[in-house]
């Protein structure tokens, strides 16, 4: 038995609510300076490389915002799904689900396509992720499949898909047989809005998808009827809300999407289909939901620190020489730390005393 | 606490000394001192949010009182958690259930006990169910349980642990006559081997039944300490609520048009006792019918099907004339069918939300157009709190937070200020306190009086004695030929309860209503 318990609090906090995922990021860079120095390296230059070095100049700031898109796009679906208590974890798939069909789109462009052609490529992959979501959908609503096993191992299917296309009926013949398609066309490519940055219109998209998914779930019929059937199920069948519907919207939702992310990066900063598209955005953007308390606003915020650690991993590597799975570490560390301090604002540590009876 | 030796005859079993809790904006005991001697039958009455609930929570080791202290058989204990007040001998049995659902009886009893073999922990299980007449059957799966019989299985593991003071919080609300006969005897059998037995109700002929003493709660503080068979039903009741509660009001409107309709309503569930089982009977305008019954006897399947949580034949259910038993919820609310469930959180109530949004929940905004109508749901949530004496500050707190009587009153003045033209009501008054109760018996006359078609299935009887134009009884699935309260009395009643009506051909109209 451990030496302590924990006991329920009678009231928890709601400043703490919000309160929490900051302490849980500050704790997270300080368990990250100890792993600094336990891989020989001063913290504070760690901590200088990881957190401030990305910060301190314009291309680190547009970089930043490059990777926070896709983790805003994929953030706030799965905010939509949680709220109605629908545990897609395979954003990722649906992430590369919207790649593969808005890169197929973007594989016919040619050079004489009109300039919106990106808008069309957007639209497929959002309909890909949709369609990759569904398939879990359809699995819960007819069979009663688990959803979180389902979406997570459809990750898998989709990873081998898109390798199997760059691989073989995609795959560019004079790409020195790399598993990589053609590269698009200009008109399939997002227009930049920041003169020598790669940031571009997918940015302002998400922020639109951010403030688009505030209004539904806060003022919309159909995002109150998420909630309820998220938080009782059977108040939303005594109040006639269908869990069906429920489970279908939350999921197209999140999973257009997350393909709508996918699209963004093959036809923004990557520019061609290859068989490794995202380092993983989609389930960062898993703790990026839970860190911005399914809430638009705190999952912009994340998002943005999620994308720090993913550039300071990078820059870890090239400056200091350290492994680039660091960020996966800090992002662990930041789940790990939110889950105690939510535990905490629940409960309260208690000593066992020797038993006094 | 040498003396004690000495002193045993008059040392108290338990006292409570100066007992303070604090929550952040209510004080929920203020200086509370009272003792119970040994064998003693002690009730606490008060209404809810009375501070009763709280301070037994400070004996039972779930709450740490901010001040006083504890003493057991004359010596200060420290009781900092459940476990340690078993060890000391005090076992509680609460007014809302800890069972695990999943679980069988067997396994949920066992698992506040000392390991023991299974067959053993049965057996004594048995023997107590057979000594108290508690029946049970120890493999059921909880899941499968009616409130009444959950109830029985938290009396029996309290009883599993051999208490010296056991206290039960409201305990007879699910019981039939005889049953309530049974536990009294029961209690009064514990009482007389030297148990000291705790009551909280706020029942006041239970009280003054079986309490030799009562003490009597207001806000946190003692107000009385009485012998309640000295004292009426009506003194108790001013000193607990500090005012009158407002008798109900005469009836003689006859009733009017048959508004709903059971015909022929069959449903195949995993056993008799959630089976529907052919059942007829009808509603007029104007009238209320009242159905008794052990819970788990199917009327949890039948108020599903009558208010479309279950979906059956169309004809099955006819609303205004109308075959509704195929629509949802939602659209038999359009034709003006109103619900207030058994269960205020999770069913009637969504934990989490606010109670304007919970204004929302069976209002017509969600159910129509994009947007929802906040502001329409703020002001709805306002004038449910105004009308109905909700205590609640604001509109934009949480449900959780009200007390069990206060968000009764809430579910049931937004389902009544729809003015509906059937209401359904499962349990309206359970784990209510006395003035919430009498308020919501006090709208359901004026509904009935304003032409409404109202049917509650409860397991008080009072209530329905008090409210219903006629009575029906639900047994292993079956009804009961219905009939007025004054030809009915609780005997026979009791015996109906039991599924032992006499045969007679049920027939869809009931002849004493026909014009």
């Amino acid at each position: 038995m451990t030496p302590w318990m924990l006991v329920p609090r009678d009231h928890s906090s709601r400043a703490w609510v919000w309160l929490s995922p900051v302490v849980a990021i500050v704790l997270t860079l300080l368990a990250g300076s100890a792993l600094f120095a336990a891989m020989g390296t001063n913290p504070l230059q760690g901590l200088n490389v990881f957190v401030v070095a990305p910060l301190s100049s314009v291309r680190g700031w547009s970089e930043l915002l490059l990777k926070a898109t896709p983790l805003v796009l994929c953030g706030v679906g799965l905010a939509v799904c949680f709220r109605a208590n629908v545990w897609n974890i395979g954003a990722e798939g649906q992430l590369i689900a919207g790649a593969i069909v808005g890169g197929g789109i973007a594989l016919l462009a040619t050079a004489d396509s009109p300039r919106a052609w990106y808008v069309l490529v957007l639209l497929a992959s959002a309909v890909g992720g949709a369609l990759w979501a569904s398939i879990t959908a359809w699995l819960r609503d007819r069979f009663n499949a688990n959803e979180i096993l389902v979406s997570l191992m459809l990750v898998y299917v989709a990873q081998q898909l898109i390798s199997w296309l760059v691989q073989d009926p995609w795959r560019d013949p004079n790409g020195y047989g790399f598993p990589q398609s053609e590269l698009f066309a200009a008109a399939a490519r997002i227009p930049l809005i920041l003169e020598g940055t790669r940031v571009n219109a997918g940015s302002v998209l998400a922020l639109v998808a951010a403030g688009a998914i505030w209004l539904l779930l806060a003022r919309t019929v159909l995002g109150f009827q998420l909630k309820v059937v998220g938080l009782a199920p059977i108040a939303a069948r005594y109040a006639g809300f269908s869990q069906r519907r429920s489970l279908w919207t939350a999921l197209l939702i999140s999973g257009a999407l997350a393909g709508l992310a996918g699209g963004l990066e093959v036809a923004g900063p990557i520019g061609q289909l290859t068989s490794t598209i995202s380092p993983g955005y989609g389930f960062a953007a898993i703790i990026v939901a839970l860190v911005g308390r399914l809430h638009s606003v705190g999952i912009v915020l994340a998002s943005l620190v999620m994308a720090l650690f993913y550039i300071g991993g990078d820059l870890a590597q090239s400056r200091l020489g350290l492994p680039s799975a660091l960020t996966g570490v800090y992002q662990g560390l930041l789940l790990f730390f939110l889950l105690a301090c939510d535990t905490l604002i629940k409960y309260r540590l208690r000593l066992r005393r020797t038993a006094p009876i | 606490m040498t003396f004690a030796l000495h002193a045993e005859p008059l040392t108290p079993r338990l006292s409570l000394r100066d007992i303070s809790k604090r929550y952040a904006s209510v004080i929920a005991a203020d200086a509370v001192s009272f003792d119970v001697m040994p064998g003693e039958i002690l009730a606490l009455l008060g209404e809810n949010g009375a501070g009763k609930s709280t301070l037994m929570k400070v004996v039972y080791g779930i709450t740490r009182p901010d001040h006083g202290t504890l003493a057991v058989d004359g010596a200060v204990v420290n009781i900092d958690s459940p476990k340690g007040a078993r060890a000391l001998g005090i076992a509680m049995v609460f007014q809302q259930f800890a069972l695990f659902d999943s679980l069988s009886v067997l396994e949920n009893v066992a698992l506040g006990l000392p390991t023991a073999p299974m067959a053993k922990i049965e057996s004594r299980l048995l023997e107590l169910a057979a000594r108290y007449a508690l029946e049970i059957d120890p493999s059921r799966s909880v899941h499968d349980l009616s409130v009444g019989e959950r109830q029985r299985i938290e009396i029996l593991r309290a009883l599993m642990s051999a208490p010296r003071v056991l206290i039960l919080d409201e305990p007879t609300s699910v019981l039939t006559p005889q049953a309530v006969d049974r536990l009294f005897d029961t209690l009064r059998q514990l009482s007389g081997d030297g148990v000291s037995i705790v009551f909280i109700s706020h029942k006041l002929h239970e009280i003054r039944r079986l309490a030799t003493r009562c003490v009597v709660m207001r806000a946190g503080r003692i107000v009385a300490e009485v012998d309640p068979r000295a004292l009426s039903e009506a003194d108790l009741s001013r000193l607990m609520l500090g005012v009158d509660v407002a008798p109900i009001a005469a009836h003689d409107s006859p009733p009017g048009a048959v508004a709903l309709q059971a015909c022929r309503l069959t449903v195949q569930g995993f056993d008799q006792r959630n089976s529907l089982n052919d059942l007829s009977f009808e509603v007029r305008s104007g009238e209320i019918v009242g159905i008794a019954g052990i819970s788990g006897n199917g009327q949890v399947v039948l108020i599903a099907a009558l208010a479309g949580e279950l979906r059956v034949e169309p004809n099955a259910v006819r609303l205004l004339n109308l075959p509704v038993g195929d629509m949802n919820t939602a659209d038999r609310r359009q034709l003006g069918l109103r619900y207030v469930p058994e269960q205020r959180l999770g069913h009637g109530a969504v934990a989490g939300m606010t109670l304007a949004d919970n204004a929302l929940l069976t209002g017509t905004s969600p159910h129509s157009g994009a947007w929802l109508e906040t502001a329409r749901a703020r002001e709805d949530a306002a004038r449910i709190i105004q009308r109905f004496g909700v205590q609640a500050p604001t509109v934009e707190q949480n449900v959780e937070t009200l007390s069990g009587g206060n968000l009764q009153k809430y579910i049931v003045g937004r389902e009544t200020l729809q003015a509906p033209r059937v209401l359904l009501l499962d349990q309206p008054t359970w784990g209510v306190d006395a003035g919430s109760a009498a308020a919501i018996r006090n709208e359901l006359i004026a509904l009935r009086a304003a032409g409404c078609a109202i049917v509650i299935v409860s397991e008080e009887l009072d209530e329905l004695y008090q409210l219903a134009d006629r009575l029906l009884v639900m047994a292993n699935g079956r009804l009961s030929p219905s009939r007025p309260p004054q030809q009915i009395g609780t005997a026979e009643l009791g015996r109906w309860m039991a599924g032992l009506w006499p045969s007679e051909q049920q027939q869809p109209a009931s002849t004493e209503q026909a014009a």
